[in-house]
């Protein structure tokens, strides 16, 4: 093992080892019971913040546009999901767990294609014609977002509406007196699929290296041959995709939908994104479940703090690492 | 569909070119041909406008006024990557390397075709410079600067470019690896045009047929690389070469 390797191992080892010690720390102040079930409800959390954040880092690492229509696109996919669920109701209530993972499949499938769709629009109308200018981006993509939210008020209404739960999905496990929600594990499932998928695509195909040589220098990939602007296209509809399928499954969590549900959840996912560094999948993964767990920690130990802990490790990372935990190279 | 040079043409033609770079006004009616019998060296002190020029030729920075001939096409008008496609290598300045790939993927994200053409191009590319199979699954950002220029240089022939506009190779780098360079880039030039951006003068005496000094974003000066070897005064008025210093 070459002296750099051995570097770079004690600090993972490092890494991981102050990892373990921070998630056992609430252990001091909970009951271990209780804090399995808080450690699940944060992995769920954490999980359901990735799939929106990851979009946003994407985007913003390849293209460097500031999306805040993200938020609109997750509070879209969320009420495509709802309509699915709605005219397929007798799947979502029926006894059978094949009827109700077949429903929730085609309603992330209904709300991942719709809004991609969405997203190329967005990208090819608005988007495009503000590359560059952050401070554009912003009034655009803000712009874009009341326009989306005014139509779902169109499509669905002004009011909110309780969010159906396929029949399986609903109520708890109880094992050796730990409560763990079941809905829960499904979201960390998803959340470990969704992880291993987008690894697997940009680190495998050749078109997720391009992705990866694209956030490094855009300039170069162009100046290789490829065509960045229908690459750019590409990511940003698999950031409103992600951003639909965080948006369903949040909606499922929470039970609920509205329409500006996005904006809520947006700043989770611009804290989760400054925390784990732009441009990275593994960073938003990586800061979104210390959002999850430490929310949902803070809130069972000190419930005045909860909104405030967030806050406060996003600070305290941009001092120590202004770049975030894993900045893609730029 | 990558061109044969045509060994007595004029590969690319530069007719009064203009670039801004904000509201810079670098290029200023910039013209100059690359023949294909011939290595062209771009010279000149910094800031006369050597890298804009390559820069606007690739379409990274547009032309606002003037004409850019390729193989008789203009292409001041496509962009970088239509530009690339059409047989056009590009080594800039900094490289240009992807630090946080490796070695494989940076030349993988090169190669536009993964056939029996391109995987023979990649060989012949990796016998030029064998350091890069060694460090084949090595990170790029790991790599010496000589061994970064090497890849920057080997993903822009491993296309079968006709065209390979290289700018500075021999900027920080030993003069043992120099000479290593120029080897490459004599090699290189038996089966493509290079256009060399280059301030060091060893170099570009070594590899240059012809020469243009560039001053202020204008072709003050061209010639045989020979004539300006041999011509001291012309090297201290625009290259600030003295004759103690050649």
């Amino acid at each position: 093992m070459s002296k750099t390797e051995t570097r770079r191992w004690n600090q993972e080892l490092t890494i991981i080892a102050g990892a373990v010690i921070l998630l056992m720390l609430p252990l001091l102040g909970i009951p271990f019971k209780t804090y399995l079930t808080l450690t699940i409800a944060g992995l769920a959390m954490g999980m359901l913040l990735f799939l929106i954040s990851s979009g946003v880092s994407i985007i913003f690492g390849l293209m460097d546009v500031l999306n805040f229509a993200h938020g609109a696109l997750f509070a879209w996919g969320a009420y495509v999901g709802f309509s699915v669920f709605g005219w397929l109701r007798e799947w979502v209530e029926a006894d059978s767990v094949l009827q109700n993972f077949g429903v929730f499949l085609v309603a992330i499938l209904a709300a991942m294609a719709a809004v991609a769709v969405l997203g190329i629009i967005l990208e090819r109308v608005i988007v495009r014609r503000v590359y560059g200018n952050h401070l554009f981006q912003i009034l655009i993509t803000f712009g874009a977002t009341i326009v989306l939210v005014e139509l779902i008020r169109v499509f669905w209404g002004p009011n909110d509406e309780v969010m159906t739960v396929p029949l399986t999905f609903r109520g708890n496990w109880d094992i050796f007196d730990i409560i763990i929600a079941r809905y829960r594990v499904i979201c960390i499932f998803i959340g470990i699929v969704v992880y291993a998928v987008i690894q697997l695509i940009l680190k495998k195909t050749k078109l997720g290296t391009i992705v990866r040589a694209g956030v490094e220098n855009r300039e170069m990939v162009q100046a290789m041959g490829h065509n960045i602007f229908l690459l750019f296209t590409g990511v940003f509809a698999v950031g409103a995709a992600l951003a639909a399928l965080g948006g369903l499954s949040m909606s499922i969590f929470s039970l609920q939908v509205y329409p500006d549900m996005g904006s809520t959840y947006l700043l989770f996912a611009f804290i989760v994104v400054i925390i784990g560094g732009l441009g990275s999948v593994t960073g938003s993964l990586v800061g979104a479940l210390i959002v999850g767990l430490s929310y949902n920690y803070v809130a069972y130990l000190v419930p005045w703090a909860a909104a405030g802990v967030n806050i406060l490790i996003m600070i305290i990372i941009l001092l120590i690492r202004p770049t975030g935990l894993f900045a893609a190279g730029k | 569909m990558v061109e044969e040079p045509n060994l007595t043409e004029t590969i690319l033609k530069v007719e009064d070119a203009h670039t801004f770079i904000g509201h810079h006004h670098i290029l200023q009616g910039l013209s100059f041909e690359a023949r294909a019998d011939a290595v062209t060296v771009l010279i000149g002190r910094n800031g006369a406008g050597k890298s804009t020029t390559l820069k606007t030729v690739m379409g990274l920075l547009p032309a606002s006024q003037g004409k850019i001939l390729y193989n008789g096409h203009e292409i001041q008008k496509k962009r970088p990557y239509e530009i690339a496609r059409m047989g056009i290598g590009f080594v800039p300045e900094d490289m240009g390397i992807f630090a946080s790939l490796t070695v494989e993927e940076n030349m993988r994200v090169a190669m536009l075709r993964e056939d029996k053409l391109t995987a023979g191009w990649l060989e012949q590319t990796l016998e030029m410079f064998p350091d890069l199979g060694k460090f084949w699954h090595s990170l790029a950002g790991n790599l010496s600067g000589g061994q970064k220029q090497m890849l920057a240089i080997a993903r822009a022939i491993v296309n079968e470019s006709s065209l390979l506009l290289i700018d500075e190779p021999s900027k920080g780098l030993a003069p043992i690896v120099v000479d290593a360079l120029i080897e490459a880039i004599n090699q290189i030039k038996k089966h493509s045009v290079v256009v060399l951006v280059e301030q060091n003068f060893y170099m570009a005496s070594c590899v240059g047929d012809h020469f243009y000094i560039l001053d202020d974003g204008i072709v003050v000066h061209s010639g045989n690389m020979q004539d300006l070897v041999d011509d001291d005064e012309l090297k201290s008025r625009y290259l600030g070469i003295s004759k103690a210093g050649n």
